[in-house]
Parts: C-alpha cells; structure tokens; sequence
C-alpha cells in the first residue's frame, strides 16, 4: 500500500495586534483581559485587516514560490461551538492570498518537492478550558484572548509518503516560517498547529483512498507518531476486508491512539459567503516586490552557504540551520574561532545536550554565550586544558555563564605540560605497577592504557594526554 | 407563492438541514413559513439571473472599494469587565458556558 499525506498547517503570525482589531497578542495574558467588541463578535462592530498580517502571509507566499494573487477577499465559515461566539470564523475560501508553492525536504539524504496547493489568511478562535475532565464537565469556560489572533494556514498537496516525510515537512516549514520572523514555531504553545489527511492506496494507484483527517498533534514527535498510528490503523482494517469511512479522528497522545470524533462535532458544511465587513484586497505588485526584495536568507540556502564557507558535513549543516538560533549561535562562535568543525561538534554533542534544538528562545538566552564557548574552545586549542576537562568546565558554563578562563583558573585546571614534572609522575607510576609493566613486556600493549589512567588519575586529569602518551612510549621502549 | 408553477426550490428537509446547522428549533408553523419565505428569495433570485451582466465584474461588495486596512498597532482592549457584563454565566475572569453534547 501507498501512503498519502497531506498537511494543514495553521500559524500564529508575529504581529502585534489581532487580525481585525487592535488587541494585543500577547501570550499568557489574564484569561479575556486583551479582547473587545470586534474579537468577541458583538453586533454592529467592524472587522478591519491588520496590513502587517498580509505582509506576512506575502512574505511566507513568497518563500514557497507561491503565486500572489491580485485579487485577494475574505469569506465567512459557519459553525456553531463557544470558541467563536459570532458563529462564523473570517476566513478565506476562494480567492485566498496565494496559491501553488512547494516546499523541498530531505529524508534519508534523499530530496523530495512537497506541493503547497494555497495559503490564506484567517483569525483564530477562543480558547475553551473545560471544568473537571472531558468526560464529566458539566460547562466549559471561555478565553476569548486568542479570538481574532491573525493564523495563517497552509495546506500541501498530499504528496507526503511516511509520518517520517510529514514529520520531516512540518520541521522544514517551521523553520522557514521561523527565519521568515513571522511565527515563533512554537507547538506548544500552539502557535504552530497540525491536521493531517491520511490515506492509503494500493501501490501505484493515483487514485485516492478513503481520506481521514487527524487533529491535536501537538509536537513534532506526536505528528509522527499519530501517523504512524493511523496508518497501521488503516491498514490492518483494509486488509482486515473493512471499510475505512471518511471522518475526523483525534490524536489521544497520552494513550497513543487516534479516536473517531463524533461526526456531528465537525459538520463540513460550512456555508462559506464573501464576508461583506470586508472589502477585497487588490495585491499591488509594487509591494509584493519589496517584500521579495527584503526576504532573509533561508533554511536551505544557509544549509548551501554552510557547507561551502565551512566545509561542514551535509548532517552538521542540516542540523545547525534547521534552528535559526542555532544557525547564529554557531556563526557567531565560528568568528572567534574559525575551527568550524570543531564549533560545530561541540554545539551537536555539548549544547543540544543542555538546550532542545527546536527552542529558539533558549538557545539565545543561553547562559554560555557563542563568545563563552569559542573562549572554551581556545583553552583547548592552545592545550590549557584538556578536551575532557573542558567539557567539565562546559557544565560549570551552563549554570554560572561564567567564563571558561575564569573557572580554569579559580579551580586549578590548568593542563600539566611541563615535562620534567610529567616525567617524574610516570616514573613513579611505573615503579608503582611492575606487574602492569610485566604484562607490557609480554606483549600485552593494553597494559600501556592502564598506566595512562593511573597518570591521570595522580595528575587529577590535568596532564595533558598528548605529552603523556608520548613520554610514556619512550620510556616503555627502553624498558 | 409567486411563482405556482414551479415545483418548491426549497424543501422541508432543506429548511430542517439549515435549521439544525443553526443550531434552531422551528414548529411546524414556523417551517413552513421558512420554507416559503426562503423560496419567495431564491424566487427573487432566479429574477435577477434575467438582467444581462455581459462585461460586468463580478463583486462581493456593494462599495466599489479595495484595501481598507490598518497598521498593525495595539490600542486599549475593553475593560474585562465591561466585556463579561454581558454574559449569562461566568466564573471568575471566564465565560461559562453549557458542555457541548452530542445531538
């Protein structure tokens, strides 16, 4: 069986105030304390379009080689649930901002084109929070702070074949959405969100199987494994003789199943009408223009640029600009010390460690600044400290954002380099373990390994390793 | 009727359909009012599908307008209790509403 996949993706977009009126978006306000007569939907009030909204959505467009439509209207989607108390959500029907983009992903080394088939505007809805559990509430209380946040929504063609492709998509579409600087990309929150239409066929077909529609996935981990989940679902049904039917089911993360939601939740017919408090947008081309003109450097252009400037290999590329924090904080620790590879590997195996890859925000909080970790990497360099050490000296780093010279220097860790004094340190390891060094003679050179342990062990882990090795050898081979 | 001829353009499961969309209970004297009230407009309709629009420009607005948009500024959102002064329930700084249940 072929899998098809295709993905909505609907983004909070990074302006200041809502989509039609002028509350602010602010994140984790006082439960309705940034709402007004617009965003409730009160009778009588106006809808007016926030312009840097449009620009968003234009400049997104754009980096999805969309086309920019001229003609450009909102529409009215009828449902009826408490989030939206004017029974319509503003939306876009036809006529949407733009339409027919791709996106380019890589899987397993291999790169694959995902069609965007349109992206359009539209505004959020309230926020529900129900009293005690899902199953005994008997009310539900509403958060209308959201309501009239601008959301951008997306929607790719179903040419995605895995979860993993999916899962694969939506990091890449994060991450240019991200660089763009017209979302945070942060799921959870929810100002990054996922629905899935999962189908399967029998291999070779092009026509489409049954189509299922999965909601509440809410990380990129969970994208992953609802589909996984639903296609192993649908896949044992239909070999099982089963009919799939067409509807809405909901990711359970916590159980790690997919549920049919009842069909009558989410009727589809939506009566979709020109909203008439709106008058058409006329795309100008002229602004379209200074849009592209002003567009960022991007994911997979940086990715190129990394491999070239840094001769960086294609996983470290990939993995440093998927996060556009990350990006900067390597860019910015290469240009006080310009061993890119060496940046590099202490930035996957050391700060990934401490920081998730996918947080922005933390990793441009981060206690051990990009200049703190090239000053580190230094103390390697010139051979005060040794790589062991130093990744010591990295936790100290993290917690105290102090830098690395100073620690070093407060706690003595300064790398033994001194010869002579090494020299007399394995002199005495040898005196102390002859029968280490009968093993040597009888050909057994691992013995040799034990010696340097112990001569770290007498140095506190401050003989540097190289010297050590090397003085060490000339002594066994006289031995 | 206006136009008897016609068979109705609008049923009684069509006015049912839309009704239960929104979320409305009619009577029995009250659907049939619906349904030919909401015939009487597709009626009208019909009637304007006469005039010819050769060459003219399909529209959503009545205005002959385009672009009315506004900066992306934040003003003064409406005191939270002015907002919830209105409501049938609430709790705290919440609206309350009845749980949504299957019908």
């Amino acid at each position: 069986m072929d899998v098809v996949i295709g993905l909505e993706v609907h983004a909070q977009l990074l302006t200041r105030s809502k989509m039609f009126c002028g509350c602010a978006t602010t994140f984790g306000a006082a439960p309705n304390s940034q709402t007004c007569p617009v965003c409730q939907g009160m009778p009588g009030s106006l809808p007016v379009v926030n312009r840097r909204a449009v620009e968003f959505g234009i400049r997104t467009a754009l980096a999805f080689n969309c086309r920019v439509n001229e003609a450009c209207r909102f529409a009215r989607k009828h449902y009826y649930y408490p989030d939206m108390p004017k029974n319509f959500q503003i939306s876009q029907y036809e006529e949407p901002l733009a339409e027919d983009g791709a996106l380019e992903i890589d899987v397993d080394g291999a790169s694959r084109t995902i069609g965007i088939q349109r992206l359009h505007l539209e505004e959020d809805v309230g926020k529900l929070v129900h009293e005690g559990t899902l199953e005994t509430a008997q009310a539900s209380l509403v958060d209308f702070n959201r309501s009239g946040v601008p959301l951008m929504e997306t929607v790719s063609r179903p040419d995605l074949r895995s979860p993993e492709e999916a899962a694969a998509y939506l990091r890449a579409f994060r991450a240019v959405l991200v660089y763009l600087g017209v979302c945070d990309g942060n799921m959870e929150e929810g100002s990054l969100r996922c629905d899935a239409n999962v189908s399967l066929r029998p291999r070779g077909s092009s026509e489409l199987g049954t189509k299922v529609e999965i909601k509440n996935m809410n990380s990129f981990k969970n994208v992953q494994r609802a589909l996984e989940f639903e296609v192993r679902r649908q896949a044992e049904a239909l070999e099982a003789g089963l009919r799939l039917v067409q509807e809405t089911r909901l990711w359970d993360a916590e159980r790690g199943y997919t549920r049919s939601m009842r069909s009558k939740e989410f009727a589809h017919d939506y009566r979709y009408f020109p909203e008439p408090d709106l008058v058409p947008l006329r795309i100008d081309r002229a602004w379209v223009d200074a849009i592209r003109a002003g567009l960022p450097e991007l994911p997979r252009q940086r990715r190129q640029r990394f491999l070239r400037q840094y001769g960086l290999p294609a996983y470290d590329a990939e993995l440093l600009t998927h996060s556009q924090a990350l990006a900067d904080y390597f860019e910015a620790a290469t240009g006080e010390l310009p061993q890119a590879k060496l940046v590099s590997n202490w930035i996957m195996s050391e700060l990934l460690r401490v920081l998730p890859a996918d947080d922005e925000a933390a990793i441009r909080a981060a206690k051990i600044t990009p200049r703190h970790l090239a000053g580190l990497l230094k103390l390697i360099e010139d051979g005060t400290i040794s790589g062991k050490i130093a990744k010591d000296v990295f936790q100290k780093m993290v917690v105290s954002g102090e830098e690395a010279r100073a620690i070093v220097a407060r706690e003595g860790l300064t790398q033994l380099a001194d010869e002579p004094a090494l020299a007399a340190v394995i002199d005495q390891v040898i005196a102390r373990n002859p029968k280490a060094i009968e093993d040597f003679r009888k050909g057994k050179t691992a013995a040799a390994k034990a010696l340097v342990g112990q001569i770290m062990k007498a140095t506190q882990g401050k003989a540097n390793p190289a010297i050590v090795n090397r003085l060490l050898e000339e002594k066994l081979s006289k031995i | 009727m206006p136009d008897a001829e016609r068979p109705p353009m609008i049923s009684r499961e069509d006015v049912l359909h839309v009704a239960r969309l929104a979320r409305l209970e009619l009577s029995e004297p009250e659907l049939e009012k619906m349904r030919e009230q909401l015939n009487s407009i597709l009626t009208y309709i019909d009637r304007l599908k006469e005039l010819d629009v050769t060459g003219v420009e399909p529209t959503s607005h009545a205005v002959p307008m385009v672009n009315v948009m506004r900066d992306d500024v934040v003003v003064p959102c409406f005191p939270r209790d002015e907002m919830l002064a209105n409501a049938p329930d609430r709790v705290g700084e919440f609206f309350r509403v009845p749980r949504i249940i299957e019908d």
